[in-house]
């Protein structure tokens, strides 16, 4: 049985780095269309990433060494909450800044970390994460792509598919089988770090049903891979996957993915003379759902800093968050139509658009919520 | 030195509020010895000040013991009482002895008299904290008409004096008496909710169909996974309201708490009873004492639907203008 997620207070020093956040984000949103804000950790925008990584704030939980900001994940709390709260377009150093820089930091040689964790803090290379294939979505541990060993290094073969930013990044973590056949499951997979430059390698593009392009199809055709290209250890890759997933799972992305769209809706109540008392009750509604789910993820990010890997609470609260993120689009829809006879804004009827076409993906990705599920159940002590 | 507290509550209240004084309480109306035992631990006064011959204990350090009042349907105002005798030690007024609940509302009328509906715990309570206006009273008991509610197996009555009565207390301080009960009650649901998925997840985990046990089963375990969601929710809801120091009560949090604490119990008693099956709903079976106070307290001191404007109402008028400063705002915790 898991432990009740303790309540976690944020301490001074990370709410400290507040106020810098909220006006560096006052300057650098000006005159940002609110339906491209709500694309927010989707939304790519290598200067903007850029100019964040100035402030310091990319890698922010990377040592100083490194020129990360060698803050705890407090500090990355306070700056992620206030970054996503207001739709900035976070996802060009994003999955760098999350995942693969700390997953460098913590299993990484000492040529990788001095490699790649000063240009991933610099906000010069992106990352992407080559998990999905056609025949292995959910079920991971079946997945084809394969490095094999040569005297000079590793050659790659396959496919990776569902690759969000693969066309616009530089590098990919890809989970890849070194040994052993799809039947050995977990055991024979490892992590490579794949310079996408290089020959071989072809990406396409798919298309989304908003009309947004992040998902790839990227094919690998006898690519030549550097001897160091592993990270970590070599047949380890589905543990360091685990504990990579308790990064992505845990953060505060899984809360607020709706909330410019939930505050464009209160913007447009304040403008009524009356509002709606239904609609009063829905906004207190989901505010309720809120309150006790951003204290949830605070205590995730209260063990990440005492060095535990929370991966049943992860699963957890991600799927609280998502059925949360999802809940604002469906019922604001419902809401936003309640009075045929009202003429509402059209900026926020496209904001609101684009968030209910898109909601769909917020418990796919990361783990789908039937899969979340039964990691919980696994957490409970059942099975 | 506050899980000391919890510990040693936890001991005595499995040692004499197990399933069957609870059954007892709800058949005679009445329990005494568990009473005793409570009043001679000494732990009604554990939030009055050590001043005043408290232990001290803050709502935070509190919070877990309304848990256990929840997680053992203590059939008592147990938690209420608590915090009653920390206000009114706050406040100057000698506590009169014996179990203090409080009225969600009540009704002066032109003659004087006085009417309170829908009182938990009354039928086993000593005295109720009447909140009116400028003063509350105190009102006892014993001088009430007291009115079953005639819902099976509650303790809930219905009050009325002709008069205000002989021994009335008139409580001063200001304080939001409708949010001190909707806390109170969100931390006990939050208890209960425990207990309740405990349970089911044993449950789960013995009963086998089909040649294996039914937590086996995928449909079964989501069903689960979402319970134990709602549950840590709740808590985690609960917590937020118990986090100002003293006896304060933070009215928004303590509002979301209850709203929470309703939205989840709905779901959290449904996939209780069907995961158990026909066995949940016999009176035999434990689970009913759990889940028949959560259907209760859903509605005590108002439900979510009571809440939710309300809570929405605040949020649309926040000077901030947007939800994650207002709720930083509320997040933080008023110390004294």
């Amino acid at each position: 049985m898991i432990e009740a997620l303790p309540l976690s207070e944020m301490p001074a020093s990370a709410e400290a780095l507040r106020p810098a956040v909220r006006a560096f984000l006052d300057e650098a949103l000006r005159g940002r269309p609110m339906d491209r804000l709500a694309r927010s950790w989707m939304g790519f925008d290598a200067d903007f990433s850029r100019a964040m990584a100035r402030q310091g704030w990319v890698g922010l939980t990377l040592p100083t060494q490194y020129g990360g900001g060698g803050k705890d994940a407090f500090h990355r709390f306070v700056l992620a909450e206030e970054l996503l709260a207001r739709g900035a377009p976070v996802s060009a150093h994003w999955i760098a800044d999350r995942q693969s820089g700390p997953l460098i930091l913590k299993y990484g040689s000492d040529a990788q970390k001095d490699f790649f964790l000063p240009k991933i803090c610099a906000a010069d290379i992106f990352f992407c994460i080559g998990m999905s294939e056609p025949q292995s979505g959910s079920d991971l541990a079946g997945l084809r792509t394969r490095a094999t060993r040569r005297a000079d290094g590793w050659v790659l073969q396959g496919q990776k598919l569902w690759t969000t930013n693969a066309h616009k990044a530089h590098y990919m973590i890809a989970l890849v089988r070194t040994s052993g056949t799809p039947e050995d499951r977990h055991k024979g997979l490892s992590q490579v770090i794949v310079d996408l430059s290089l020959p071989g390698i072809s990406v396409r593009t798919i298309g989304d049903l908003s009309g947004d392009a992040h998902f790839n199809e990227v094919f690998f055709d006898e690519v030549q891979l550097a001897a160091d290209a592993v990270v970590g250890v070599e047949g380890e890759g589905w543990a360091q996957v685990a504990a990579e997933l308790a990064y992505e799972r845990s953060g505060p992305e899984r809360i607020y993915g709706s909330l410019v769209l939930f505050d464009a809706w209160l913007d447009h109540l304040r403008t009524l003379p009356v509002p709606p008392e239904a609609d009063l009750a829905l906004a207190g509604r989901l505010f309720a759902q809120l309150l006790p789910l951003r204290e949830m993820s605070l205590a995730l990010s209260a063990k990440l800093a005492r060095g535990d890997s929370p991966v049943i609470e992860a699963a957890l609260v991600k799927d609280l968050g998502t059925e949360f993120e999802q809940a604002i689009p469906n019922l604001l829809a419902d809401a936003l139509g309640a009075d045929p006879t009202l003429e509402r804004p059209q900026m926020l009827l496209r904001t609101l658009a684009y968030v209910l076409q898109i909601c769909p993906s917020f418990s796919l990705r990361g783990g789908t919520r039937e899969i979340l599920r039964g990691v919980i159940a696994r957490g409970l002590g059942l099975r | 030195m506050d899980a000391l507290f919890a510990d040693s509550l936890g001991r005595l209240l499995g040692a004499h509020c197990n399933p069957a004084v609870v059954r007892e309480a709800e058949r005679t109306q009445r329990a005494d010895a568990l009473w005793a035992e409570i009043e001679a631990s000494g732990f009604l006064d554990a939030l009055v000040d050590e001043s005043a011959g408290g232990a001290g204990l803050g709502q935070r350090g509190a919070f877990d013991l309304w848990l256990l009042c929840g997680r053992h349907a203590v059939p008592l105002p147990l938690a209420p009482t608590m915090w009653l005798r920390a206000h009114l030690a706050q406040v100057g007024v000698a506590a009169p002895p014996g179990a203090l609940t409080l009225a969600p509302q009540a009704q002066v009328a032109a003659d004087g008299s006085i009417r309170c509906q829908g009182v938990p715990f009354a039928a086993v309570a000593d005295w109720v904290l009447v909140p009116l206006r400028p003063l509350a009273l105190l009102l006892p008991l014993a001088a009430a008409e007291r009115h079953r509610s005639g819902v099976h197996g509650s303790l809930q009555a219905h009050l009325a004096w002709a008069a205000r009565p002989a021994g009335t207390i008139e409580v001063p301080g200001e304080t939001a008496w409708l949010q001190a009960g909707a806390m109170l009650t969100a931390v006990s649901m939050a208890g209960a909710m425990e207990r309740v998925l405990e349970s089911t997840l044993g449950y789960a985990n013995d009963r086998a169909q089909f040649g294996k046990p039914i937590g086996r089963f995928q449909a079964v375990q989501q069903q689960l996974a979402v319970m134990a969601e709602e549950v840590f929710a709740a808590r985690m809801a609960g917590e937020l309201s118990c986090v100002d120091a003293g006896i304060l009560v933070h009215r928004l949090r303590a509002a979301v708490a209850k709203a929470r604490a309703g939205e989840a119990a709905q779901k959290v008693v449904a996939i209780a009873h069907a995961v158990h099956g026909a066995i949940g709903v016999t009176a035999d079976f434990d689970l009913q004492l759990f889940t028949r106070r959560l259907q209760e307290w859903r509605g005590d001191y108002g439900s979510a639907a009571f809440w939710h404007p309300r809570i929405g109402a605040e949020l649309l008028a926040a000077p901030q203008r947007a939800t994650l400063p207002f709720l930083l705002q509320q997040r933080a915790s008023a110390s004294s």
